[in-house]
Order: structure tokens, then sequence, then C-alpha cells
């Protein structure tokens, strides 16, 4: 996705304009231009990440002020990879991950698809079924609550209504067997429409003479689908990928509100178990070491799947 | 509109430094939980603004968010709050960390004695290191966990037949813990007027200290203790003695057979909710509830009795809520803040307070002749005040606290695990806690 | 075979694929008319079991957001005089009084603030740096592309570890600025892949006459390329704007009683004794309202924003 953007401005640049400039040069215009971005960019993210680093070595604690500092060198690296609460909190989020990411290229692949039958008013319900994914998720979070309330909630009202099911016999976010999936199916609601909008581009990028040519060669339809429909969205469904599973590595708003980790610590995603250690036990070195293991983590992920979306590009 | 409040507030700040004291009228933040006795304690220092001429700000969070919300104000230096109303277990970091002005001095310069305030209340909101004379806050809010429970469904003859027919007692306020089960499972399920009800309303929550607050109830009176009593920070065969885990059983059992479902995330509100819409017999809350349930509509009057935390094999104990009130290190105007406990630590104000509201530790307004039968629940919190226990009051209280909540839910909610390998478990954390800051 | 197309789909096929588009819209639509709903019913009939489909409106809920009450003894009742309006009355008729405003007002005034101040910032500095980027030889620009959007992948409470400490060294610990300069920063990364896109798509020819016509570089810039990159710019406003607005991590970590945003304060919204329901649907109704306007508005450019320029239709 980075590269096909870069190609463009490489070429867009004219080489002739430069010289016909009077006051400041183009350097200079240039420079002027991205400093100000750079230098808020510095002070707010990468002098702050330094910092996170320096302090991962530390036993700093935020709430101690006149505790002495001592570089304890990766004692809180070792003590993170070791502990097998991380592990599980790790476990949670690749479950999330997995399942989120699953069903959302499921149904956004399927709604895509059904929308680019191009049915009279699809214009509208594509608006509507967008609606979830554009609210804030610490809100959405905090009404499902409400929703999933086993006496008085509608999810479980309806599902009871459908399955004769009792609705005050099961709690999605009580039950440490419900709760992982009480986390998949909100988020699940909410950025389907993500997908689905990335696959319909998808869809539509394909040009009809493919299909002609297709269907001149007596192809079937099914076969049609496989071996033209589905690689050519294929790009677009793997960045869709790659935008959910960077968002949902990060995810905390909407898990923290709907179920604050538990029961248990069952729904404790890696976000909250860090936010857990920076802000509520002030473990600052400790937390800092923790969130340099999960910038490396989400960076080299991130890079790896970048890889492979371009040699499917280009393929 | 902010702006100028800001503009306002660092020309305050700018004065403070050239020396100008609090002759000048002040603006002054208190910061609570916000509640009921919170908005009885806007309308009570209406006097005070009065009599002072400052101006009183309030910041109230829920108490779900309280302690996150507070300490984080607290430990990034900010200046939002002068007064702080901090829960009992801060006062360890707070005095160690300097985030609260000792008052020592102050009390001495102004007449006011310890020793007029219940001793589990100084103990508990005030002093750190612990049964030491060094005090951080006055203690302003006397709490405790205890029960309410419905005195109209529990006269019921046809009831009251019933339970005796099944389980050889009569029907009334548990006399131990094993007979508050009893009645939980008794009730749940059962149909009271056409409508279905459960046993109990207990503390579940997750996310902050609920089911931690709750579940010490039962510990506590089965044998739990914090430590070894002859050796601080000891606490193998102490903390998973066998009495704590017969004890945190006796939670899990409670929570499986006697209350609602769902209830797998419940504190205060939640509690409240069930009670006062008549889907449980009993409650477990905060005595701070009791004067709203008093006057409720739907179950006050008569429909409810209270009792204190009933005893267990080990004892009777109850865990201490309450929280005490402290200056802010970092608030520029500490004077005015300092006049403010002075005017609050008045005899005739804290009678007023704990008639609005509020709860009063002082020992004039709970000690007086006439206080157990002013109001039906008097009685059952001068018990449960005389009974009280507290969590871990040190600095690193959020730690020890977060690896309760973990252990305790995990195995009460979720239903894994031992109750044995829960308290090992808080056993294994704990240490590493104290190993870490040094202790041990 | 005239008029038939193979890539047309069938009158059939579009009716089934209606259908099912319509079903999912209407499923995926209830949980926000529910909350919409709940808004306007009286406690009791937000806890009714089973929930309640038809239900006497009451404005209850919103009175509960705005105002906080405290509870009156029947002869405190007595001493008072009627209730003037009718906010007042619903109040009294549970007993209470109106203690003052609450604070869901100033925590909204907060989120317009915050989300206004940072939306400019963020697509000002962009704008600039997109058209930089998009018309000049940068030195490594593609590594200065890619760290603007890296920015962008950490997890926020990993980010706020620092960020608390240095805003607490500069005083800027729940700063109505302290938000602003760090909402800005994480939005700038949006701004400048999304604008750079829109920039990348005004012809250059433009420009060239206009330089060629005497202008400056800086002319030409705010003559030509600004009123060419109006539609982006805005939506590309508005994408910041709903982010900023949304926003919750830091914002619940960084910001308590001066500059909090609402998305932390509406889930803390509880009655007096005991969770308010519809005072929590009233405020999350009032919030997520204008998203969903400007969601609407911004249909055609959705896609855009949601993959920081990536795709486009």
């Amino acid at each position: 996705m980075a590269d096909n953007t870069i190609d463009r401005i490489a070429k867009a640049t004219p080489p002739g304009l430069a010289k016909r400039v009077r006051g400041l040069s183009d350097r200079a215009i240039a420079w002027l231009f991205v400093g100000p971005s750079i230098l808020l960019l510095l002070a707010i993210n990468i002098f702050p990440l330094i910092w996170t680093i320096r302090l991962s070595f530390t036993n700093f604690r935020v709430n101690r002020f006149n505790a002495p500092i001592e570089f304890i060198g990766l004692r809180n690296y070792e003590r993170i990879l070791s502990d097998p609460d991380v592990w599980k909190t790790m476990q949670a989020t690749a479950h999330f991950l997995f399942w989120t990411i699953f069903l959302q290229v499921l149904i956004g692949f399927a709604l895509a698809y059904l929308i680019n039958k191009k049915f009279k008013g699809n214009d509208l319900w594509t608006t509507i079924i967008v609606l979830p994914m554009m609210l804030s998720p610490a809100v959405v979070g905090n009404f499902w609550t409400f929703l999933y309330q086993p006496q008085i909630g509608l999810f479980n009202y309806v599902v009871g209504f459908f399955s004769g099911i009792d609705p005050s016999s099961f709690s999605m976010i009580g039950s440490i067997h419900l709760a992982p999936w009480a986390i998949v199916i909100v988020d699940t609601w909410m950025w389907t429409p993500f997908v689905m909008l990335i696959c319909l581009a998808g869809l539509r990028s394909i040009p009809d003479s493919i299909y002609e040519a297709a269907e001149i060669d007596r192809a079937s339809k099914w076969r049609q689908f496989w071996t033209l429909t589905v690689p050519m969205v294929l790009p677009f469904l793997m960045l869709a990928v790659l935008f959910r599973g960077i968002e949902n590595f990060k995810m905390f708003d909407l898990v923290v509100q709907l179920t604050g980790g538990g029961p248990g610590s069952i729904t404790t995603l890696t976000s909250i178990d860090l936010k857990r250690e920076a802000f509520e036990k002030w473990r600052t070195g400790y937390a800092s070491a923790y969130a340099v293991i999960l910038f490396v983590t989400v960076f080299g992920m991130a890079s790896i799947y970048v890889k492979s979306l371009n040699k499917v590009k280009d393929r | 509109m902010r702006i100028s409040k800001f503009l306002i507030s660092t020309a305050v700040i700018a004065m403070s430094f050239v020396g100008t004291t609090s002759a000048v009228a002040q603006d002054l933040t208190l910061c609570w939980a916000s509640w009921d006795p919170a908005n009885a304690l806007v309308e009570m220092s209406k006097d005070f603004e009065a009599k002072s001429g400052n101006t009183m700000h309030f910041e109230f969070v829920p108490w779900p968010n309280f302690a996150d919300r507070m300490l984080n104000e607290l430990n990034s230096g900010g200046h939002l709050c002068d007064l702080m109303i901090g829960d009992s277990q801060w006062i360890g970091g707070a005095a160690e960390n300097g985030q609260y002005v000792k008052l020592n001095d102050f009390f001495d310069a102004n007449n006011i004695s310890m020793d007029d305030f219940l001793p589990a209340t100084v103990v508990g909101y005030a002093e750190w290191p612990k049964n030491t004379p060094n005090y951080w806050a006055l203690p302003a809010f006397a709490d405790v966990v205890g029960w309410t429970y419905r005195k109209d469904w529990f006269g019921r003859p046809e009831l009251q037949k019933k339970f005796k027919a099944k389980y050889g007692y009569p029907l009334d306020a548990p006399a131990n813990l094993e007979q508050l089960k009893d009645i939980a499972e008794f009730f749940q399920g059962r149909e009271i007027d056409g409508k279905k009800v459960y046993g109990a309303a207990i503390y579940t929550e997750r996310g902050s200290e609920g089911i931690t607050m709750g579940v010490t109830n039962a510990l506590y009176n089965y044998g739990f203790k914090y430590q070894n009593p002859k050796k601080p920070y000891d606490l193998e065969g102490y903390v998973n003695s066998p009495g704590a885990v017969k004890g945190l059983e006796y939670y899990k059992a409670l929570y499986d057979a006697g209350t609602p479902p769902g209830s797998s995330d419940w504190y205060m509100s939640e509690d409240i909710d069930a009670y006062k819409s008549g889907q449980v017999a009993m409650q477990m809350n905060f005595a701070f509830i009791w004067p709203g349930v008093n006057v409720d509509p739907n179950v006050g009057g008569d429909r409810t009795g209270y009792f204190a935390n009933p005893p267990g094999p080990a004892g009777q104990f109850a865990q201490l809520g309450g929280q005490g009130i402290s200056v802010v290190a970092n608030s520029p105007h500490k004077d005015a803040a300092l006049e403010y406990i002075k005017w609050f630590a008045q005899p005739e104000i804290q009678a007023r307070w704990t008639e609005m509201g509020g709860a009063s530790a002082m020992r004039s307004v709970v000690e007086a002749p006439d206080f157990p039968s002013k109001k039906p629940y008097n009685k059952a919190f001068l018990k449960s005040m005389s009974i009280v226990k507290d969590f871990w009051a040190e600095p690193s209280y959020a730690s020890l606290l977060l690896a309760m909540q973990a252990r305790v839910h995990n195995y009460v909610i979720a239903g894994q695990g031992t109750a044995r390998e829960a308290l090992d478990g808080i056993v294994k954390d704990w240490t590493e806690i104290f190993e870490d800051e040094g202790k041990l | 075979m005239s008029g038939y197309s193979v890539t047309e789909p069938s009158k059939r096929q579009k009716w089934i694929a209606g259908l099912l588009v319509i079903t999912y819209a209407l499923v995926t639509l209830m949980p926000l008319l529910w909350v919409i709903a709940t808004g306007f019913k009286s406690p009791e009939d937000s806890i009714a079991y089973p929930p309640k489909v038809v239900f006497q409106p009451s404005l209850e809920g919103y009175v509960n957001l705005f105002t906080t009450q405290t509870r009156i003894t029947p002869d405190m009742e007595a001493t008072l005089t009627p209730p003037k309006t009718w906010y007042e009355q619903i109040v009294r008729d549970k007993g209470m009084v109106i203690a003052g405003a609450s604070r869901y007002g100033q925590r909204f005034l907060n989120s317009v603030i915050i989300g206004f101040g940072s939306t400019f910032f963020s697509v000002f500095l962009g704008t600039l740096a997109a058209y930089a980027f998009s018309r000049f030889k940068v030195p490594i620009k593609d590594d200065l592309l890619f760290f603007i959007l890296s920015t962008r992948m950490m997890p926020p409470v990993a980010v706020a570890i620092p960020i608390f400490l240095m805003y607490r060294q500069l005083g800027l610990s729940d700063t109505h600025l302290g938000m602003i300069l760090l909402y800005t920063a994480v939005n700038l990364s949006l701004s400048v892949w999304l604008l750079k896109g829109f920039i990348d798509e005004i012809p250059l020819e433009y420009e060239e006459a206009a330089l060629i016509d005497g202008y400056t570089r800086f002319q030409a810039f705010y003559k030509v390329v600004l009123p060419q990159a109006a539609t982006g710019i805005a939506s590309t406003a508005i994408f910041c704007l709903i982010f900023a607005w949304n926003e919750y991590a830091f914002a619940v970590l960084l910001t308590s009683g001066t500059a909090q945003t609402a998305p932390p304060f509406i889930p803390t919204i509880i009655g007096v004794g005991g969770q308010d329901w519809p005072a929590v649907a009233a405020g999350a109704t009032i919030f997520l309202l204008p998203v969903m306007i400007f969601t609407i508005m911004l249909r055609k450019h959705l896609l855009r924003g949601i993959t920081f320029g990536a795709v486009r239709k």
C-alpha cells in the first residue's frame, strides 16, 4: 500500500519547476512545509518512544517520587516473557484477533458480494450498514453491556426468542465460556462494514471484460468466482486484514468497557494488562518494557505482512 | 469559560507564591466519589462557603473509576484537587510519596484530637504507618460492609413455615454465615408476588475492587489473615490457611447457589438496583446505602431490616470501607483546604453530617445515647464498625488488590481451579510484590 | 441475446441479494435503535423484563443526564415552592430536587474544543506536509512517509506511558492544550496520507500555468491548489474530527476533571442509587448522533478515509 503511493509521487514531482521559482527555493519551502509536522511527531511520538526504551531498563515507578532509579538491565524483559499470565493475555489477544478477522472477512466479503449485485437502493443500505464502525468504541462497549444483561438485555432476549433458551439462563459477559465470544460479537458487529467496504472496492475494480472473456471460455460461475473474483479481490482483502489486525492488536477501549478483562482474566487482552501495569500498579519501568515488546511485535508482524501483501499484488 | 477559570487559578497560584494567604477568598476543589453522601456534602459545604468566603468546587467520580482516576490525578502531579476524600487503602502510598499533607501539627494547633474519633476509623483512615500517631487525614466518612434484608418477605407465615420445615430453624436475620447461605438458597428462584426472586446480591465486580471487598467478609470470618501477626509480610499459612480456603469456598458456594443470574460483575450500584427492584431477598453492601434504602418507596421503612456481617467459625469481622479527608500536597491553596478540615471537624458539623446522609466517625455523634434508636440501621452500623478489618494500605496496595481481584474472580466467578490454588496464587503474587518493594 | 449481459445480475439475483443485505442492515441497526429508544424510557421501563418495545416516552433520562439531584424528605418538600418547569416537575415527582447542572455539558464541550482544535492543527500541518510530499523532492521521502504512518500502529496505552511522564513535567496533564497537541500528532498520519492522495490527483498543469503567469510558489499553493483540494481537505477534517471525538484510551489515562472528553465520561454516568440506563443512553445518543450525520455526509470518501488513502473508489 505504501509503495504504490510512493511510486506515484516520484512521478509527480516535475523536474523543471524548481528553477522557475522566485523567493524561497523549492527545497526551503519543502522543509518549511514538512518541518512542523516532523517536529511535532518527534516531540509527541519519537522522543517519548526513546524515553520508553530507556525506562524499560529501569525499575522506575511513577508514584515513587523519592525512590532511587536503578538500571536493572534486561530484568523487566525477562520477567515479562517468562510470566505465564502475560502469555495468557497474548493468547486472549490471539483468539480475539483470529476470530474477529475470520468472521469479519467472511461476512464482510459476503455482504460486498451481495451489494455488488447492484440491487435498487444499495447505496442507502450500504450507508446504514456502515454506521456502527464510525461510533466511539468506548461508548459502544458501554451500551453493549446493557444489551448483554441476562434479564433485561435485548441480546439475550432476542437469542431466547429465537432459540427458546431462557434469556436469564446465560450471561454473555459473566460466563468464562461466552465472554471471549461476547467481545468477538461486538467487534464483528462494529467492524464488518469496514471489510465490506474494502471488498466492495475490490469487486468494483474488476473490469467486466474479464468475466465476458471467461463466459466465452465457458467457465462455470463457480470456477469464475474462484479463479477470477477471489484472486482479484485478494489484495484488497489482505489490506483489510492488515488494518483490522493492527487495530485489534491495539484493542483497549471496547473490551475494557465491555468486560473489564473478566471474568477472571479470560478477556484481559495485552493492552488491558499493560494499562493495569502502567496506570494501576504504576510499575513504569516494567510497563515500558511491556510496551516495547508490543511495539516490536506489531511492527514485526506488520512488515512481514506488508511484504507478503506486495507479493500477492505483484502476481 | 474554562480559559477564564484557568487564568484565575493561575493568578491565584501566582499570588500564593508572593505570600498572600487565606485572607483572599479562594476556589477550593474537593475530590470524592460520586454517590449519595457526596451530594449531602455539597449541601453542607454551603455553610463553609458562607463562613469562610471561599468557593467550593467538587469533582466526583463513580466508584468503579474512583481509585483509577484519583490515583492518576495524584501521580500525575495534577492540580485538580485541593482536598481529597481518598479511600482508606491509599494512605500508605500517599503518605510515603508525599502526596498528602501531614496533619499532626495542624491537629495540635487547632485542638483536634484523634481520641474523639472511633479508634477503628483513626487507624483505618488517618494513620500511616498503621498504629503510630502519624496522621494524614481526618476520618470523614465511616463505612463498613453490612447486609440489608427484606423483612416483609422474611415475615410471611407461609415462607416461615416452609423454611422451618426445610432447615429446622426460624427464618430471620442470619445468625452466622452458614445460615445466610441457607436463606439465600431458600429464596433463590422462588416466586414472590408473581415475580421470580433470588437469594442475595453480593460483590463480584472484576475491574476495580468489588469482589475483594465482598469476599473478605467471608475470608476473615473463616480464618483468613493478611500476615503472620508476629512476623510482618509472612503470608504462607495465613493467607492460604485451611480456614481461608473454607471461606473462599463458602463465597463461591454462595455465588453459585444464591445470587441472581448474570451477577458476575456487580458492585455497589448493581447491588442496590437488584435490591430496590425487588430481585433479591438480601443485599451485601456498604452501609452508606442504608439511608437511601430506608426512604425508598419500594423497599423502605418496615420492609427492610439491617444486620452486621454474620460471624463464621473464626469470629466476626466486616470489611472496612470509608474514607478520611486529606489535603493534597500539590494544592496551591493548602491553608484554605486546612480551614475546610477545621470547619468539618467541629462536633456540630459532624452531627449534621450524619443527619444529612453522611456518616460521621466522631464518637460524640455515634456514641450519643440516643444514636442507636435514631435510625433503624444505626444498631447494625455500630455493631459493624466495632468488627472492622481493612485490606492492605501499603504503598503497593493497588498491585496487591489487582492480584487478589484476578485470583478470586478467576475462582469464584470463572470457576477455574480450586480455592486452595487461588489463595496459593495470592501468596505467590503478594510475596513477589513485597520482594519488589524490598519488604521481604 | 439482445440486452443480455454476462456481468449484469439477473432480476432474481438482485432480489435475493437485496433481501439479504437489507436483513443484515436491519439487524445491525437494532442495537443502535434500542439505545436511542432507551434514552426515552423511564428508568423502570428500561430495566423491565421482558424488555419493553412499546413504552410511555419520558424525558427523565435526558433530565437526569444534564442535572444532579438531591433527595428531599417529605417535610422539606412541603417548604419548597412548586416546580416551575417541566423538568423540575419530573425530578420532583421522584421526591428529589435539582441540585445543579451535571458535568455532561462540560465534558461535551471539552470534546468539541479538543476535537475541533486538534482537527484544525492536524489538517493545517497535514496540508502543508502533504503538498510538499506531493510536489517536491523531499530527501528520504519514503522513509518519512512510512515513519509518519507507523506512529499510528503503536498501542495508545503504550504511547500514553511516556506522554504521561512528559506532560507531568510540562504541566500539560489534564489540559486542553495537551490533548489538542496529542490528538494533532496522532491524526497527522491520517491527514498527511489522505491529503497527499487528494493533492496528487490535482493536475500539475494548473500550477505550472500559474507559475508561468508570475505567481510565486506560495501563491500557486493557496490560490490554485488549495481551492482544488477543498473537498479533500473537508473530508480529511471530518475524519480527524471523528477520531478525536471517539478517542478513549488517551482521554481516560491523561485527563481527569478539567479536560476530560465525553467518551470516558459517558460510561460513568450513574444515577442516584443505581445504574441510570436511560441517562446513559441519552448521553450516548447525543454523543453518537453527530458522527452518524457526518458518516452520511462523508459516504463518498468513506473508504478512502478509513484506509488512509490506500483504496479509492
